[in-house]
């Protein structure tokens, strides 16, 4: 009988309707219908959801520590793609 | 917890509807609360039991909204390579992936009402889902540029402000992200038309050229008047639409008359004078003969822009198929599998 550790699983949950499900942490559970219910049980148990989802960790593919500012240098150098970035006359509104 | 407890029946509801007929009786109970939940302010999620009719036509309007965002790339990306700036280059180029990135926002809110992006693309493409009127106008001068920015996408703003609060979750968080973005869209048209109004007598009239052309069109974007609108009513009853076609022309036109003023521009409009009385802008009549005309596929780029599409899709045929081959190989080593995205595994019940 082996005692291997269960897989891990990443728990997201919506706090209420009309919000997106975030990230709420992760735990260990053999299968999905268990990771739901210990997710239900570790993650919402003052009501913080109205829904769950549990994907297992190794599903997740991350982008790396290492090679962050390369992956997100390229946003860094375009200021105009912020409505700041335009000179605007005073006094002109709803722009 | 009552709201997850209220709509916990509904859940139960798709799943059974999957296995065979649900009495009727049980239907009245979940409609019951589908429309309190709405009555509430409340959002509709994907797993959430809401009527077929809701259903449909959330994916009509989102469907329509996202082809809308991908056709509207074509007109802008005509001045791309023509740019007068390395400035407005980068700046246009910008807006126009912006535009993809909305469409693609958009798919995905409506692939959790259970249709696929390739039925999607087809209904597109064989003219079975349309997208928006202005988009088959051309884009002639530069200052087209200026114009759509400033009252296309002020349309849009001002169409999309009030969908951040559509009653269907997933299409109401696309529009916060989509909303978010448009302001740089509007304001860079703004200032691209300012620079050009403030410019050489021929500048000043090649911007007034393009607002002349764009104005109209522009107003028709809100969709036929009230009276007229087909889905209006029961949209606005399911809190789809939070506001009327002519209600949201006029706040648009209303934003519209100061700043034209601002830019030295006119609007080709003789009637458009403030009345005091209904503290509005009173507005000519607006040809609805031409708005059915292009709708029918009559105006001056429907042909181009599907045929261009189309193109598009087909050309890009051999990178969705190279990626669908490495990702084949690397998948049959690594043992990954390709899964349907939580929301749409949400409506297969398999979440
Ligand atoms: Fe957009
Ligand atoms: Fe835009």
């Amino acid at each position: 009988m082996t005692t291997e550790q269960s897989p891990l699983w990443e728990v997201f949950v919506r706090s209420r309707r009309g919000l997106s499900h975030t990230h709420a942490g992760s735990l260990h559970a053999p299968d999905a219908e268990l990771a739901l219910r210990n997710a239900r049980d570790l993650y919402t148990r003052r009501g913080e959801g109205v829904s769950i989802w549990v994907v297992p960790s190794k599903a997740i593919t991350a982008s790396s520590p290492d090679e962050k500012d390369a992956f997100f240098e390229p946003a860094a150098d375009k200021p105009y793609r912020h409505p700041t970035f335009y000179e605007i006359p005073e006094g002109v509104k709803h722009l | 917890m009552v709201e997850g407890d209220r709509m916990a029946p509904a859940a139960a509801h798709r799943t059974a509807s999957v296995d065979g007929a649900v009495p009727e009786a049980d239907t009245a109970v979940y409609e019951a609360v589908f429309n309190a939940a709405v009555a509430a302010d409340e959002r509709i999620e994907p797993r959430d039991w809401m009527p077929d009719a809701y259903r449909s036509t959330l994916v009509r309007q989102i469907a329509q909204h996202a082809h809308s965002e991908i056709i509207g790339m074509q007109p802008e990306a005509n001045w791309i390579s023509r740019a007068p700036s390395l400035r407005r280059k980068a700046i246009l180029m910008a807006k126009v992936q912006d535009e993809a990135g909305h469409g693609l926002y958009l798919y995905s809110a409506v692939e959790t009402l259970g249709v696929s992006r390739e039925e999607l693309l087809d209904k597109l493409h064989t003219g079975r889902q349309k997208y928006s009127s202005i988009f088959n106008y051309p884009t002639l001068t530069w200052a087209d540029v200026g114009a759509i920015g400033w009252l296309v996408d002020g349309a849009a703003i001002t169409n999309q402000v009030p969908l951040c609060r559509c009653s269907y979750g997933p299409y109401a968080r696309a529009m916060v992200r989509v909303c978010k973005e448009e302001s740089f869209h509007q304001r860079q048209g703004y200032e691209l038309l300012l620079a050009l109004s403030q410019g050489t007598p021929e500048q000043h009239a090649m911007a007034q050229d393009a607002v002349d052309r764009w104005w109209w069109p522009s107003l028709m974007m809100f969709g036929p008047p009230d009276d007229e609108s087909a889905h209006s009513a029961q949209s606005m009853a399911w809190k789809i639409k939070r506001h009327s076609n002519d209600e949201l022309r006029q706040r648009f036109i209303d934003i519209c008359v100061p700043q034209a003023k601002s830019l030295n521009l006119t609007l080709p409009d003789p009637d458009l004078r403030w009345n005091e009385e209904r503290g509005h802008y009173d507005f000519g009549p607006i040809d609805w003969a031409e708005f059915r005309e292009v709708i029918k596929g009559n105006g001056p780029c429907n042909e181009q822009r599907i045929s261009q599409r189309r193109k598009a899709h087909d050309e890009g045929a051999w990178v969705r198929e190279a990626a669908a081959a490495y990702a084949a190989k690397h998948n049959g080593a690594t043992g990954a599998a390709v899964e349907p995205s939580a929301d749409t595994a949400d409506m297969n019940g398999k979440a």
